[in-house]
């Protein structure tokens, strides 16, 4: 196969990250610290979520791998290529034939099913961190469920913008219990993570796994008079015409003209073959 | 002199090991992951007594880093040496485990292993339950994991509600029974089935 232990990683590493891995499934949402290696790509390329994928991934699987929803930029291509090598699987761009999705800060747009499970990269697992920088102390408020805090932070949202400014890496209540950091995921993604598939995140530079097992309850943090809303450019897509993906804005020129775009590549090509044309879908064909 | 390995310690490991670990760590992670439901795991043969599926998930799981306690029911010399040879992992005292292996029975009281700290809920006991059968059920599943509702066998439905009372902390179960397991964490809400 090739001069690798499967999947890069010896076989000690893996059983650690496994261990926390079951400790994660078992209490959602809770940060396990595990013990976080040098990869051959610098902290903050998804280090977290190549460890997390190496330990779960079977010679069976297919490996999707997506950064801000696209398939074919350097970080997915380079993590895609490292698998391809280090552990011989196959690889997908389509998201229904993928059985293990790795992804940078986008949830697919089609829905995932019971047999996939979707890998996070994390770079700050904390939802605390920029409140209480002390870990020491954010330990202990997670111990207490003291996130009075998180509920402040939102409030003072509101009354220097108006709204919750909060747009991505939106925090989120798991099970009534943990608040966790859904990674820098657009907020309009967050009614996506309940699920049925199964979600691990990992954060390699700050030595973090958490879970969320399928169907977990996980609630947007939000008030009454001011509910959470998952939001996206008022756009169909220029390529595709949906109306119902989260979308990138690209400048065309120095003119200003601009154009919006599914961030889920895959998503957006499928639909362009199923006849779907947007805007400018004609000349991009 | 041959080495018979059918008859000795050093037999009934993976005989793959990277991709047999990793076949019975989705297996484990998707029982884990999805109480109530019955995952086949398989590669290993440990000594006679000790199922193929919780002989699986000890070769997964356990290295040098990880304290085993064994029930009386299963511990013998020659589950300690298979065990010392595959896995390096330390025998201990059920306070001082990260995993148990044993029946129901034997390797009771539930309140001697470790919870894990309100600070620290991961560092608790994963205990391996030897059970007869993994089917019929007696207790009726909600929680993370499960869409409506799941349905599982277990030794002891009052045992482990008290277990899950504890949420966060508390203890994770395995349930094995020849090439089979299931899984129950301290984070599933648990009713006797009617």
């Amino acid at each position: 196969m090739s001069d690798y232990n499967f999947a890069y990683l010896d076989e000690q590493t893996k059983r650690m990250i496994r261990r926390a891995i079951l400790k994660g499934l078992a209490v959602p949402g809770y940060q396990v610290p595990f013990a976080s290696r040098e990869m051959p790509m610098p902290y903050g390329w998804g280090t977290g979520g190549v460890q997390v994928t190496a330990a779960t991934l079977v010679p069976d699987d297919s490996l999707k791998v997506i950064d801000q929803g696209a398939d074919d930029t350097t970080n997915a291509v380079s993590i895609r290529k490292f698998f391809e090598r280090t552990a011989g699987v196959a690889t997908t761009e389509e998201t229904k034939k993928a059985s293990v999705i790795q992804t940078r800060h986008r949830i697919p747009e089609a829905d995932l099913s019971e047999d996939q499970i979707l890998v996070y990269q994390v770079p700050i697992p904390e939802p605390l961190r920029f409140l209480e920088p002390r870990e020491m102390e954010t330990r202990k408020m997670h111990s207490l469920e003291e996130y009075g805090l998180m509920h402040v932070k939102l409030y003072e949202d509101i009354s220097q913008h108006g709204d919750i400014a909060t747009a991505y890496a939106y925090p989120v209540k798991v099970e009534d219990r943990y608040v966790m950091d859904p990674s820098p995921i657009p907020k309009f993604d967050n009614p996506k993570l309940e699920m049925a598939a199964i979600q691990l995140f990992g954060a390699g530079r700050e030595q973090r796994i958490y879970a969320l097992p399928p169907y977990t309850r996980v609630v947007s943090l939000d008030f009454e008079d001011y509910p959470f809303e998952a939001t996206k450019a008022n756009h169909p897509c220029d390529l595709c015409a949906a109306e119902d993906s989260y979308l990138d804005e690209v400048i065309l020129d120095d003119a200003g003209s601009r154009m919006f775009v599914c961030s889920d590549t895959d998503y957006c090509r499928s639909r362009r073959a199923e006849g779907h044309v947007g805007r400018l879908g004609e000349e991009a064909a | 002199m041959s080495l018979d390995i059918e008859t000795n310690s050093y037999g009934g490991g993976f005989a793959t090991p990277p991709v047999d670990a990793a076949n019975a760590f989705r297996a484990a992670m998707n029982a884990m992951a999805r109480p109530g439901t019955v995952q086949d795991i398989a590669g290993a043969s440990p000594p006679a007594g000790i199922s193929p599926a919780a002989g699986a998930l000890l070769l997964t799981l356990c290295d040098p880093e990880t304290g085993v306690y064994l029930a009386p029911d299963v511990d013998s010399p020659e589950l300690r040496a298979w065990l010392a040879f595959h896995t390096g992992a330390p025998i201990v005292a059920a306070d001082q485990a990260d995993f148990a292996l044993g029946s129901w029975v034997a390797l009771m009281p539930v309140g001697q292993y470790r919870v894990g700290t309100s600070e620290y809920p991961d560092r608790s006991a994963t205990l391996i339950v030897e059970m007869a059968q993994l089917i019929p059920a007696t207790a009726t599943l909600t929680g993370p994991g499960i869409k409506e509702r799941a349905e599982l066998r277990l030794p002891d439905v009052a045992a482990c509600q008290a277990n899950a009372m504890q949420f966060p902390l508390g203890v994770d179960f395995f349930f094995t029974c020849g090439g089979q397991l299931t899984a129950l964490p301290r984070s599933t809400t648990i009713l006797p089935k009617e």
